[in-house]
């Protein structure tokens, strides 16, 4: 038998008696990006590959969402620091071998393009506008409906009328510099946890591939929820299938490898193997967020009639309790003591 | 200049006295330390063996903290000292995560602290503080470069092992067994 106990009572706050540095702010950031990045690719890839009629909501409609989830998520790492004045040093260096660096500046490219594209897709999204209310009034006037479906407002000032139609013109490069950044978001929030060696639990490189794909199995989630285009949610109900497949395998690939890894990973796996994270990760994670929905969307593909908001609903909390679940473990998963 | 230090677990015996000279040396905030004595048993009863370990940084050579740092807050000082640069730090706790050795914590004012090999007492000529005070003269600290030094005369004629050396983290910190 042997025992480790530290005997000079160290008790640091967020360190002892297990470590807890980082609680709800990094999952509910982690869980915001990926669906961030997931929605942003999926609007850059499809516009790239011209399917603006088909995709309407996936589109035009839920990139106007992410602006604010990347927002939020901002919001939360911000709370989540302590030297909080300080957070301007994060761009005044790139390290390029500090995950969290790269993260702070890809964050800093694609909020503001994910806000140019919101910007631009709002006469898509907003043909008519009530001019009852003064605020518009102060960004935009009222013209003329010349057919049915355009929009019934127009940009007040000349330089910003100029502005949009200058970027619709550079809209494929927009689009493409929106999915590569989205890609990049999306393994990064992984990689954020994977490059710490110091916590086994995290040390697999297959998590930047995890959280990727849940990224993009919970952003057509989102996509289905909003959608009220029956073809839309049906196409991305089985692009959601396919990612479900995907992370079902990452996650089984994720353990072979803790298994076959050395004591630290074996003891981090088996905290998922009978220990305190069975019920939550795989009855909650897999069954109820993965499993679950996946089922209920074959059966809807299949002709039965069910709501695919049930199952949308089910994924997106499948992945934030994944990133909570990712985020507590790895930090109760140690070398020592 | 490389800065190292050396422990005799066999001499240790785990009065925490370097803790508290480490706290009173270096104003650590009530409540938290930078260094810590770890008691290990192994066996049995009444097979047993017991081994005292004073821990803290190891002042690794290469240093997950200094790579997982965003700002370069965390930074390699001349000496081989790792040490945290407060007006560069921004408190989000990467550094913390990355250490195998959990040897850092978040001070009360937000930036990130941890054992500094007391580098101002070192600068001077002087021993760091928990070496100094420690009543059974256990601890060894100099300069592994220089091959007379205490520290590397003594690594060549003991025993010695690392923490968790698997971490390849590469530590510089020594336990004589």
């Amino acid at each position: 038998m042997r025992e480790e106990i530290i005997i000079s009572g160290r008790m640091n706050k967020g360190v002892d008696p297990i470590l807890h540095a980082w609680g709800w702010e990094i999952a509910v950031y982690l869980f915001l990006g990926g669906l961030a990045a997931g929605l942003l690719i999926y609007a850059g890839f499809y516009a790239i590959r011209n399917k603006e009629k088909n995709f309407f909501t996936a589109l035009k409609l839920a990139p106007m969402f992410v602006p604010f989830f990347l927002i939020l998520g901002l919001m939360a790492l911000f709370i989540d620091l302590h030297h909080k004045l300080y957070f301007w040093r994060l761009y005044t260096t790139i390290h390029l071998n500090s995950p969290m660096s790269w993260g702070a500046w890809t964050l800093m490219v694609i909020t503001p393009l994910s806000i140019i594209y919101a910007v631009l897709n709002l006469k898509a999204v907003f043909p008519q506008f009530n001019f009852s209310n003064k605020y518009i009034q102060y960004l935009s006037f009222a013209i003329e409906k010349t057919e049915n479906k355009s929009p019934n407002w127009n940009w007040k000032f000349k330089w910003m009328r100029d502005l949009e139609s200058f970027l619709n013109e550079k809209k494929l490069i927009l689009m493409w510099a929106l999915l590569i950044y989205g890609i990049i978001l999306g393994i990064y929030t992984g990689i954020l946890l994977s490059a710490f060696n110091a916590r086994p639990f995290w040390n697999t490189s297959v998590l930047g591939m995890l959280f990727l794909v849940s990224g993009l199995s919970t952003a057509a989630a989102f996509i289905m929820l909003i959608s009220k285009d029956h073809e839309e949610i049906k196409w991305f109900s089985k692009i959601d299938l396919a990612m479900i497949g995907i992370e079902l395998f990452l996650i089984i690939h994720m353990f072979m490898g803790f298994l076959a890894s050395t004591q630290v990973q074996i003891e981090a796996a088996k905290m998922f193997l009978g220990g305190q994270y069975t019920f939550v990760f795989w009855g909650v994670v897999v069954f109820m967020g993965l499993l679950l929905p996946a089922l209920l969307e074959i059966m809807e593909l299949r002709g039965y009639k069910i709501n695919h908001r049930f199952a949308a609903i089910l994924i997106l909390l499948g992945g934030l309790i994944l990133r909570f679940v990712i985020v507590y473990a790895g930090q109760s998963s140690r070398y020592l003591y | 200049m490389r800065y190292a230090m050396a422990i005799d677990t066999l001499k240790c015996v785990g009065c925490s006295d370097c803790v508290v000279a480490c706290q009173t040396e270096n104003n650590v905030p009530i409540g938290y330390c930078r260094d810590w004595v770890v008691e290990v048993t192994e066996g049995t009863y009444p097979q047993l063996a017991l081994e005292n370990r004073s821990e803290r940084c190891c002042h690794c050579e290469n240093a997950p903290c200094v790579r997982c740092c965003p700002t370069g807050a965390s930074h390699k000082e001349e000496g081989g000292m790792v040490l945290v640069t407060h007006e560069k730090c921004i408190g989000c706790a990467a550094c913390i995560e990355s250490c195998p050795y959990d040897a850092r914590y978040t001070h009360p004012d937000g930036y990130v602290d941890k054992c500094t090999f007391c580098m101002h007492r070192v600068a001077e000529g002087l021993k760091p503080a928990c070496v100094s005070v420690c009543p059974t003269k256990c601890m060894y600290f100099g300069d592994l470069d220089n091959p007379e030094s205490e520290i590397s005369q003594i690594l060549k004629n003991r025993k010695w092992k690392l923490l968790i050396p698997e971490a390849g983290t590469d530590p510089k910190l020594y336990f004589l067994i």
